[in-house]
């Protein structure tokens, strides 16, 4: 089975307009049947990575597989599709005439009222697209998306200007969808919308990928806390043997300890050390996300990302 | 092109025979579509379809029962002319449409699709050449109806030259359409158009203007597909003057359309 081509396989990936560098040498492997978040604050190149994931961007460096071959030959062959933020709508059609009309672009379409009715809007169909609300044109354009039945479908931010009922029904539609081993990578600045609806979470930033993991590693890594001491010397061998231990991290005479279990960790420290100034500290997803994706970094060490 | 055949799927629920769609994705349903669109634009009818003829009621039929010097009425001079006018503000605007198309982001959407750049382009000169030929035939319509009678191979010949010189006009809007992303390119081609119809001398007699305007009209892009749509009336036989502008414009635009077209689908 190893002659099956992951879904997506980015090497290298760098894209760099003026002196900024939006896409820094992002290596990346997606399995066929994945369903991959990519969660990142505004500006971390996620944009830049899907165009040239879809063949909208050329990279400066590096190379993007889809399914073995080109993202040119993926989008002739019906084999990816995708929502993006600004794909634009022709106003003075309605939207079952949107949807017929790109149909007999693709080569073998799913009917048209079955990718209506699977977007969930079946009752819109003879709507203008001009008088359609943002939520209604996104799950238009996911009603595009749907009509190659492809393989690998890319959203990107797609529910960005949506109101909270908006988002809720959209993901319902891609949720029900999400079946028979598609594979769907979803860029997102949301992280519930990871959390609820990702296998696996890749976080970005500054076009690097910081961390990569199922959602409930890279949830552990917001889980733990952190105990910190004071303690010259300290032996990091002995307090990353102590069960529940993530990481260890001496800064000068500091050390601090990321652990699923605080409780023992200051119990040792305490009694089997002369560990003095002892603070213990928790974090959420929130602050993980935070402290993976911005450039200050906090007191918590965030080497140790292997997850 | 071979990742079609093998079997690259996980789940057996996934499509596996995959291939391109034929032609490119240029499809004559999609044409109807196209068609259907520009027929429901109020503005597109407007100025194509309502405007000239229009004009014919004003300007042509205040001359009706002169005659041209072979004989032949010159209301059919300017129904003619007017025909000719009318098919290259079809042909333009179907063309310039990629601008609107462009500015909205359509195109970019399109390349989510295996639609290919070419047939789309071949849809929107087949759509502006429906829209020219539809202009020709309304024009004529209404002259036939205020009374122009004139021999069949004359309708039939003045006719097609009209319709198949407009055809440098449809690459005239594509140019115009990849030059300008803007939604509202029409509102300044009109004027432009109206112009070129004048040096064209779709409008009066270009025999009436100073003679340096004759000289230089013979340049202008709109002077040869008129003379060559008038000749069967007049009876001046294949002008060869004519015939070169004609091609030289049709090139002009063919070419710089192609080029824009071509930076415009390898920019990504």
């Amino acid at each position: 089975m190893t002659d099956i081509p992951p879904a997506v396989e980015l090497a290298g990936l760098t894209k760099t307009f003026g002196p900024v560098t939006a896409v820094d040498g992002l290596s990346l492997r997606i399995e066929p049947g994945e369903v991959v978040a990519f969660l990142g604050p505004n500006g971390a190149g996620k944009t830049t990575t899907v165009d040239m994931l879809l063949g909208l961007a050329r990279p400066d460096a590096g190379t993007v597989r889809v399914f073995g071959g080109t993202p040119a030959d993926a989008v002739r062959l019906g084999r990816v599709a995708a929502v993006m933020q600004t794909g634009g709508l022709l106003k003075d059609l309605t939207v079952a005439e949107t949807v017929r009309m790109t149909a007999h672009f693709h080569a073998q379409p799913r009917p048209v009222a079955e990718v209506l009715e699977r977007a969930g809007i079946a009752d819109i169909a003879d709507r203008p697209v001009g008088k359609c609300s943002g939520g209604q044109q996104q799950r238009l354009r996911f009603a595009l998306a749907l009509l190659p039945d492809p393989d690998l479908m890319v959203l990107d931010e797609p529910t960005t200007g949506m109101d909270v009922e908006g988002r809720r029904d959209f993901w319902q539609a891609i949720r029900a969808d999400a079946r028979n081993g598609r594979t769907i990578i979803f860029a997102t600045h949301y992280l519930d919308e990871a959390d609820a609806y990702a296998d696996r979470i890749v976080l970005v930033r500054q076009g690097r990928v910081v961390a990569d993991g199922t959602t409930a590693e890279i949830k552990n890594l917001a889980a733990g806390r952190i105990v910190r001491a004071t303690l010259p010397g300290a032996d990091q061998a002995a307090l990353a043997a102590l069960p529940g231990v993530q990481a260890v991290e001496v800064r000068g005479d500091a050390v601090l300890v990321r652990t699923d279990d605080s409780d023992q960790v200051a119990r040792h420290l305490l009694t089997r050390t002369a560990a003095r100034d002892l603070e213990i500290t928790s974090r959420n997803l929130e602050d993980a996300f935070l402290a993976l994706t911005t450039d200050t970094l906090t007191a918590e060490p965030t080497q140790p990302i292997g997850v | 092109m071979t990742v079609a055949t093998s079997s690259t799927t996980t789940s057996p629920a996934r499509p596996v025979d995959r291939r391109p769609p034929a032609l490119g994705g240029f499809s004559t349903a999609v044409l109807g579509i196209e068609i259907r669109r520009v027929l429901r634009n109020r503005r597109t009818l407007m100025f194509t379809l309502i405007m000239p003829a229009v004009f014919f009621l004003l300007f042509g039929l205040p001359q009706r029962g002169q005659d041209l010097p072979n004989g032949q009425p010159v209301t059919a001079w300017i129904m003619i002319s007017l025909a000719v006018y009318a098919a290259m503000v079809a042909t333009t605007s179907a063309g310039a449409a990629v601008a609107t198309e462009r500015a909205l982001g359509w195109s970019r959407q399109l390349r989510l699709t295996p639609l290919r750049p070419a047939a789309y382009v071949a849809t929107k000169v087949a759509t502006a050449m429906v829209l020219g030929l539809l202009g020709v035939l309304v024009e004529f319509a209404v002259g036939a109806a205020a009374g122009v009678r004139i021999p069949a191979d004359v309708w039939l010949l003045a006719g097609l030259a009209a319709w198949l010189g407009s055809l440098v006009f449809a690459a005239f809007g594509l140019f115009v359409g990849y030059l300008a992303p803007a939604e509202n390119v029409m509102q300044f081609m009109g004027p432009i158009l109206a112009i070129l119809a004048m040096f064209g001398g779709l409008f009066v007699p270009l025999e009436m203007l100073p003679h340096a305007f004759q000289q230089i009209a013979k340049f202008t892009p709109v002077y040869g597909v008129g003379q060559l749509a008038r000749a069967p009336l007049t009876g001046d036989g294949l002008d060869w003057v004519a015939l070169g502008n004609l091609a030289a414009w049709t090139v002009v635009f063919g070419l710089g359309a192609a080029r824009l077209f071509r930076r415009d689908t390898t920019r990504v």
